[in-house]
């Protein structure tokens, strides 16, 4: 009997030990394609975000794959994508991106969706020394570790709302303004809020109000209390989805009048079709918006993207996609630049990226994020019942004038 | 800053009313934890997760172009069956096991619960518009979304009838004397098998209530049902089995705290406040008991 079970063992560790030696060889260029490891939410909570980017990842393939794909060495090479699925959960997608590296030796990965997932993928990319282009990881930490193989093509998180500040201070005719603001206790959120204090701070404004909103908070009703008792000059909000359809619901029903109001998650949250005209006059951050102006050969311009990824998905892409497909851009250039595989040789490439692409230029700071491209603020403006988001800045990039300051409740119809 | 509601008295009533109205809700969940933790002696941590069902089923109506508000009618009939089917497929198994094993089972339920609503309705999280507007009190200081109104009344009107039920009727009786002493009421005839899966039934039905609710005034997503079963478990901590109007102060009781922990020590520390409540009320509890325990030496 225990003779059969050493011999069991043998078999299982012989086996394994080949699968183990078949798989690294498995290597980061298979015959003519480029292997990219991604661990991506496609279940759990973040799985509609997750899909956006998996969509944007597979759309920027196909579309460079199309063109030539990817010269390297005078040969050309495709792209392909090993995905697996992290639940949205920021263990798995660990584990996922160690299997990715050690197991199917990839060794050039994308980002997964949002900046938590993010934070537990840098830390193994790195002790592997793989790079890295991501597209959904705004959090300043990411930015701050010295991490050397990370590269973010999107506005760090602290960005995200500083304009809104600057807005508000100028309408108030350069005079320091009174913040009211309510974040929720998250990496990115809490980001987002640094970036209002060193505003604040820059402008000598002053804030009145500054709550922390748990991560099971759906009722703010007590901060907006609040809010209608001090009368800030503007109100800011960063909650992911549900920290804006729940502002905007209790905005609209507390009658909370205030004169400016700046959020984050808008588009995510559908905010424009979801609460309709309760959702008008809202300031939203975003990464990027169909109608800049920044082009390149691959997918032209944003109006362009945007009709593509309509008829290739069914639904208009939200920033999330669009970023996700500008990371692979990135990554072409770099290998063509590079024009090797070797890790270190793309690493380098990387750095010193400077481009445009449809979704913005593209430029990597000391910490890997994105420095050239501003974020922009959309404003929902409604025509009737039917609500769109219109970029209000910066003015470089405005389609239509900021509306200032919200009317009040009482004589909104 | 910090005491901000000490200075302006119309937030003192402001935060009294969000409060009461919201315990109000929480109580209606509340009571249907309580009822088949009563009955059945299981502590269902899927009892958030059948809230945000129901919930979806009002949601699932609104996109229809139905008015969510009929969903106080329509969710808990769909609801009655889930919670029967639940009953009958996996609950019936763990009913007179230990409170572990019923617990590790409902905290599976709960996690199914959550990937299919993920699957079938997405991981967006969504809002059911009622249209209801807004009362202004003391010259627009104080304002009340009507939804809250309305969720308050229905949860009240849907309490009384069922403690009604519970009194008058056949099943009701069976239920408390179900309750009272499980084997004896089988002795006596009752069909415990029938009157357990008519509780688990019912305190579905409630939570589809309690969703429906939800739809309209705050706001729905496939992992949000946690905090509903954490809140109506410490309302029936509290409040002790059986006794809805205990159920009912504990709720609105509950739901004041928070406003005013809100106000007073800071958004950020409401749920903590909340936990740290609890641990005291356990505390005390343990304590009061302690002195009426007799030791036999």
């Amino acid at each position: 009997m225990n003779k059969l079970v050493k011999l069991f063992t043998i078999f299982i560790s012989a086996i394994t030990l080949t699968l183990a030696s078949i798989s690294s060889s498995f290597a980061k260029v298979e015959g003519e394609y480029i292997v990219l490891g991604s661990a991506i939410s496609l279940t759990g909570k973040y799985s509609s975000n997750g899909v956006h980017t998996q969509n944007g990842y597979n759309m920027a393939v196909e579309r460079i794959n199309k063109m030539g794909g990817v010269t390297v060495g005078g040969k050309s090479y495709k792209f392909e994508i090993i995905y697996y699925d992290d639940e949205s959960n920021p263990k798995r997608a660990a584990q996922l991106a160690e299997r990715l590296i050690k197991q199917d030796g990839v060794h050039y990965m994308l980002g997964p969706y949002s900046s938590g997932l993010t934070k537990a993928i840098a830390p193994v990319t790195e002790k592997y020394k793989i790079p890295m282009v991501e597209a959904n990881g705004a959090s300043r930490s990411l930015f701050t570790k010295g991490y050397k193989y990370l590269f973010a093509v999107l506005s760090p998180a602290n960005q995200y709302l500083e304009v809104a500040i600057d807005l508000a201070v100028e309408k108030n005719g350069g005079k320091p303004v009174k913040i009211a603001q309510a974040f929720e206790q998250d990496a990115f959120s809490q980001d987002v809020r640094l970036g209002i204090l060193d505003a604040a701070k820059r402008t000598g404004s002053e804030i009145i109000i500054d709550d922390k909103l748990p991560k099971e908070l759906n009722d703010m009703a007590a901060t907006l209390a609040k809010v209608k008792a001090v009368k800030p000059d503007v109100l800011v909000v960063s909650g992911h989805t549900k920290g804006a359809l729940t502002a905007i619901r209790q905005i609209s029903e507390m009658k909370v009048d205030v004169p400016m109001l700046a959020m984050t998650h808008c588009d995510a949250a559908k905010l424009s079709k979801q609460h309709g005209k309760k959702s008008e006059y809202a300031l939203c951050a975003s990464q990027w918006h169909k109608n800049l102006s920044y082009k390149d050969k691959f997918f032209g311009s944003g109006k362009k993207y945007d009709k593509d990824f309509k008829k290739e998905f069914g639904y208009a892409p939200p920033y999330q996609s669009a970023e996700s497909s500008a990371a692979l851009l990135v990554f072409k250039d770099a290998f063509e630049r590079a024009n090797s595989f070797d890790r270190d040789k793309v690493r380098d490439a990387l750095k010193t990226t400077e481009m445009q692409t449809f979704y913005g230029n593209i430029k990597f700071g000391p910490g890997g994020q994105n420095v050239a491209k501003p974020m922009i603020l959309f404003q929902v403006r409604c025509k009737g019942d039917v609500c769109e988001n219109k970029v209000v800045a910066p003015t470089k990039w405005a389609s239509d004038k900021f509306y200032h300051p919200i009317p009040k409740w009482s004589e909104r119809s | 800053m910090d005491f901000l509601i000490f200075k302006a008295p119309m937030l003192m009533v402001q935060a009294s009313l969000d409060g009461i109205l919201l315990g109000i809700l929480f109580a209606l969940i509340a009571y249907g934890m309580a009822l088949q933790w009563g009955v059945m002696n299981i502590i269902n941590i899927a009892q958030g997760d059948l809230v945000i069902l129901g919930g979806y089923i009002a949601y699932t109506m609104y996109l229809a172009g139905i008015h969510p508000a009929w969903g106080v009618i329509v969710s808990p009939i769909i609801m009655y069956f889930v919670g029967w089917a639940l009953y009958k497929l996996v609950i019936n198994k763990v009913v007179d096991r230990d409170l572990f094993i019923s617990i590790l089972a409902t905290f599976g339920i709960a996690i199914v619960f959550q990937q299919l609503m993920n699957f079938i309705f997405g991981a967006d999280v969504v809002v059911a518009q009622s249209e209801y507007g807004t009362t202004m009190l003391f010259d627009n200081s104080v304002t009340l979304p009507n939804s809250k109104i309305f969720s308050a009344f229905i949860s009240v009107l849907y309490a009384i009838a069922l403690v009604v039920y519970m009194k008058k009727s056949r099943l009701g009786r069976a239920i408390r004397a179900t309750a009272q002493n499980a084997r004896a009421a089988k002795i006596l005839g009752v069909d415990t098998e029938k009157v357990y899966a008519a509780t688990f039934g019912i305190n579905a039905a409630l939570c589809g209530i309690a969703g429906a609710l939800i739809s309209i005034t705050l706001t729905l997503h496939p992992y949000v049902g946690l905090p509903y079963t954490v809140r109506s478990f410490m309302i029936v901590i509290v409040a002790g089995l059986g006794n809805l109007p205990a159920v009912a102060i504990s709720g609105m009781g509950l739901g004041l705290f928070e406003e005013f922990a809100d106000y007073i020590l800071g958004t950020e520390f409401r749920i903590g406040a909340v936990f740290m409540l609890l641990v005291f009320i356990l505390v005390y509890r343990r304590f009061k008991l302690s002195k009426k325990r007799e030791y036999l030496k």
